[in-house]
């Protein structure tokens, strides 16, 4: 056992090699699960992208003995509706439930994992809602404009350029014996960190996982092989999608930025606030929704990954104002670049953003998220303690190196998707 | 540094510090309850889990006070209510919370508007001085007015991105013909174009009164000190005229009404919606299970409800629809209003499945119900994992904070409390009861997207 303060998280590892981090909040009767695989898109198969997407898709359905039927009588008697996701690098399940019904909820949430059936009936229910869902993001200007960008910054072979749901091409032709072996070879118990939070003791917890999962024997193929190569050279890139029965416009204006483990993210965390999320959007905010009223909405967001990640700057416009919007953004991100950000507005990004882990570690599932996130780049037990302190040592010149490495307009790549032909 | 932040601070997050007992039943603390001499309703609840306070102001206003040229001016004045006041400047005001780490937001509609910040319990005065600025002084300034038109413009025209979006607000104009909870929060376009600053200005301030608000304020603090700091900040504001408003009753649905979009798109969408009964009416609650046993117990937090998906694998519409691989997707809206509003059903077709198809099998999935009510079985899981929910949707101060404030403005005191065990009472009896009277033909308005 591994105590800390702040959150005081204990981390366990059951013999089989489930990690599972546990931490004791009894203020309300509820429990939030989280189950983390290691298991994400970028294990897809070339040319089969979307397989770990489908298979998330069939975790809830038939599970060892148990029906689908069966399986949803469980979650539907105790109320729990689990959300399964899957990014590049890992397949969650997570769900809150009533602290007296972890037992039940936390075993199928391991059956779940361990031994998805894939029946044919339940296989050709969920490919079609796939399938469905696929259809759904191609009328949708801001996800085509989103998934888009990414083979642009990456290289559309790159495992961060391919779509972690597929295509209706690669996922059409997925079979039910595809699932199986992709399950076989990457889904074992070593992958898994398994996170409980709320009103239960850490002896409670370790009972709980090693009925749930302490039963799990195998081990998975390798984790990536060979390591991810990096982002495609940085040059400006522009895509235009014409979607001419919309009536936005959607702009995605990326770059790619650094590694999570990087002492250097603070730096770059700050500086994303002032560009694009403190107040309502940062300063793109202010100039493009505040002083112009040309949008609704008009932010960025970071996301440092195990390789260099995306900084995506993202607006939805009216198509008459997407040159006037991408010229603003330019205007921003050179600005930012060429000046950095001034000493106010990093003290001012800096107490934002230690003023706001209380609140994102107010419930189970948001101290969950964090625990997770933190095992899965490494962060330390102890992180939510050093953090504050990590984000108070990012000085003005920090701020401005991330900005000036980052946001060169010339090698953005830039996505517009919506009512706009192009100039 | 924010003090609060401070990583030698043993108590930042979820973690008991007063020994405050766990509520199984889901039922809130009752919250200390005043009325300032200007007619402000206050409630604060003390909730000593973490360093944190969350201030919630609510209106007695939303679009179904709109009439003809201003729909939408509701939610308008809430983006204006952002825009600086006399004691707060425009390009400090949505930044004024952000100082201390804190979460600030706000939303319109049918029948509230409504102003929420959660941060570190030090910020709960200025969170305070910033929504009796907001209730009294704000500028509505013209060049302001005229930059959130487009704004707002701009939000409605990405919410038309979204073809599911256009159906519903297409479906509930065509089920409402009197009612004004006929068209949508955010207005019609031309509304929107018209409207002036004076129009605005005009709404605000009839509507902006002590008399027509509820402050909540949910968190760490001292309940007797929390309201001292609201007569302090709030008890200069004169109270004001108290609205007066003119209430449409609905007419009685005569008969079936369908409508058709046909427009660009890729996926076929379906609607299904029914009058059912405001949040005081005794139907409420049966309606409500009956709403779960359909399509999955959603519980009683708008808020909270963005959180996750709904459970709603044995729901009986989606084993109808989605087990059978006719809707990729199938879902379920009754929430608490004022006035009658409605249960409508959603779903998302497969390719291949023939609207036609996917609207006749729901209809007839419906029609069973509403001859034949629900099973004894069926009605328990629903009244079970609505007390589930009821539980899970009141895990923050945020969370908790939203539903005293909406019960207190929609449906006015005591309502919150009494729901839990409301639903516990809901027999299977009940609930046929309701399908028959809720779920007939001629009550109801069909409604689909057809992608070409």
């Amino acid at each position: 056992m591994t105590p800390t303060l702040g959150l005081a998280p204990v981390r366990e590892q059951l013999a089989n090699g489930v990690t599972l981090i546990v931490t004791q909040t009894p203020t309300q009767p509820a429990v939030t699960i989280s189950a983390a695989m290691s298991v994400g898109s970028l294990c897809d198969p070339i040319g089969a992208d979307g397989t770990a997407h489908l298979l998330s898709r069939l975790l809830d359905r038939a599970v060892g003995t148990r029906t689908a039927d069966e399986v949803a009588d469980v979650l539907d008697f105790h109320g729990v509706s689990p959300s399964i996701t899957v990014s590049r690098h890992t397949t969650t399940v997570s769900c809150d439930c009533l602290a007296g019904d972890v037992e039940p909820v936390l075993g199928l949430v391991g059956d779940m994992l361990r031994a998805p059936a894939c029946s044919d009936a339940d296989v050709e229910i969920r490919h079609g809602q796939v399938m469905t869902g696929l259809r759904e993001d191609e009328d949708s200007p801001s996800t085509r404009a989103l998934e888009a960008v990414m083979p642009l910054l990456y290289g559309a072979h790159h495992p961060y350029g391919r779509a972690t749901k597929g295509s209706p091409a690669t996922v059409e032709p997925i079979e039910r014996s595809q699932l199986l072996d992709f399950h076989a070879a990457r889904f074992a118990p070593d992958r898994l960190t398994l996170v409980l939070v709320g009103d239960i003791t850490v002896s409670a917890a370790v009972a709980a996982a090693t009925e749930a999962c302490g039963g799990w024997r195998g081990q998975a193929a390798p984790l990536v092989s060979p390591p991810l190569p990096p982002p495609a050279p940085p040059v400006h890139r522009r895509l235009v999608i014409p979607m001419p029965a919309k009536s936005q416009a959607d702009i995605v204006y990326g770059f790619t930025t650094i590694v999570r483990s990087d002492p250097a993210f603070y730096a770059y965390w700050v500086m994303n606030n002032v560009l694009g999320q403190y107040g309502i959007g940062g300063r793109l905010g202010q100039s493009i929704r505040e002083r112009q009223g040309m949008a609704y909405y008009a932010g960025s967001m970071l996301e440092a990954g195990h390789i260099a990640g995306p900084l995506l700057v993202r607006a939805g416009v009216n198509a008459e104002n997407v040159d006037r919007a991408l010229e603003s953004i330019d205007i921003e991100v050179a600005g930012l670049a060429r000046d950095g950000a001034t000493g106010q507005e990093v003290t001012s990004a800096k107490r934002y953003l230690c003023g706001a882990m209380p609140r994102s570690l107010e419930t189970n599932a948001g101290i969950a998220r964090f625990l997770q996130t933190a095992q899965q780049f490494d962060l330390g037990l102890d992180h939510d303690s050093r953090l504050p302190g990590l984000v108070d040592a990012v000085t003005v010149e920090a701020v401005a190196e991330a900005a000036r490495r980052t946001l060169v307009p010339e090698q953005a790549a830039v996505v517009i998707a919506g009512p706009y032909e192009g100039s | 540094m924010n003090g609060a932040a401070e990583a030698s601070e043993p108590n930042l997050y979820n973690r008991p510090v007063s020994g405050q007992p766990s509520r199984p039943d889901g039922v809130l603390p009752p919250p200390r309850v005043a009325v300032l001499d200007n007619g402000l309703q206050v409630r604060i609840i003390e909730s000593h889990t973490a360093p944190l306070v969350s201030v919630w102001c609510w209106y007695g206003v939303g679009s179904k006070d709109e009439g003809p040229g201003l729909t939408g001016v509701s939610h308008w004045v809430e983006h204006m209510n952002f825009k600086g006041t006399a004691g707060i400047p425009a390009d400090e005001f949505k930044q004024f919370i952000d100082r201390f780490g804190g979460f600030w937001n706000g939303y319109t509609w049918i029948d509230q508007t409504t102003y929420v910040a959660t941060a570190t319990k030090d910020a709960l005065d200025q969170m305070l001085f910033l929504e009796a600025e907001r209730m009294d002084r704000c500028l509505y300034d013209t060049a302001a007015t005229e930059s959130e038109r487009t704004v707002i413009v701009s939000e409605l025209q990405g919410g038309e991105n979204d073809p599911d979006h256009l159906l519903d607000i297409e479906v509930t104009a065509t089920a409402f013909k009197a009612h004004p909870y006929r068209h949508p929060t955010i207005g019609w376009v031309g509304d929107l174009h018209a409207m002036s600053r004076d129009d605005l200005h005009g709404y605000y301030r009839r509507y902006y009164t002590p008399t027509n608000a509820t402050l909540v304020i949910v968190g760490d603090v001292d309940a007797d000190n929390a309201l001292r700091q609201a007569e302090r900040r709030f008890g200069g504001i004169r109270a004001g005229a108290t609205p007066t408003r003119r209430r449409t009753v609905e007419p009685e649905q005569t008969g079936e009404r369908r409508l058709e979009i046909e427009r660009d798109g890729t996926t076929g969408y379906l609607k299904v919606a029914y009058h059912a009964p405001a949040v005081i009416d005794s139907d409420f609650a049966p309606m409500l299970v009956l709403d779960a046993a359909l399509t999955g117990a959603k519980g009683l937090n708008l808020w909270a409800s963005f959180g996750g998906p709904t459970p709603q694998r044995r729901a009986r519409l989606y084993r109808t629809l989605v087990d059978t691989g006719h809707a990729a997707a199938v879902d379920g809206s009754f929430v608490a209003t004022a006035d009658p509003y409605l249960f409508m059903v959603s779903a998302t077709a497969t390719g291949g499945t023939p609207l036609a198809e996917l609207r006749d099998l729901t209809l007839a999935a419906l029609d069973r119900v509403c001859a034949g009510g629900v099973p004894p079985d069926e009605v328990a899981r629903a009244r079970r994992q609505l007390q589930a929910r009821i539980v899970l949707e009141n895990n923050s101060i945020t969370n908790v904070g939203h539903q005293v404030g909406f019960f207190e403005t929609v449906a006015g005191p005591g309502v919150l409390a009494q729901l839990p065990a409301r639903i516990a009472g809901v027999t299977p009896e009940d609930v046929a009861r309701v399908a028959a009277r809720y779920l007939a033909t001629s009550n109801r308005t069909v409604g689909w997207f057809q992608p070409i």
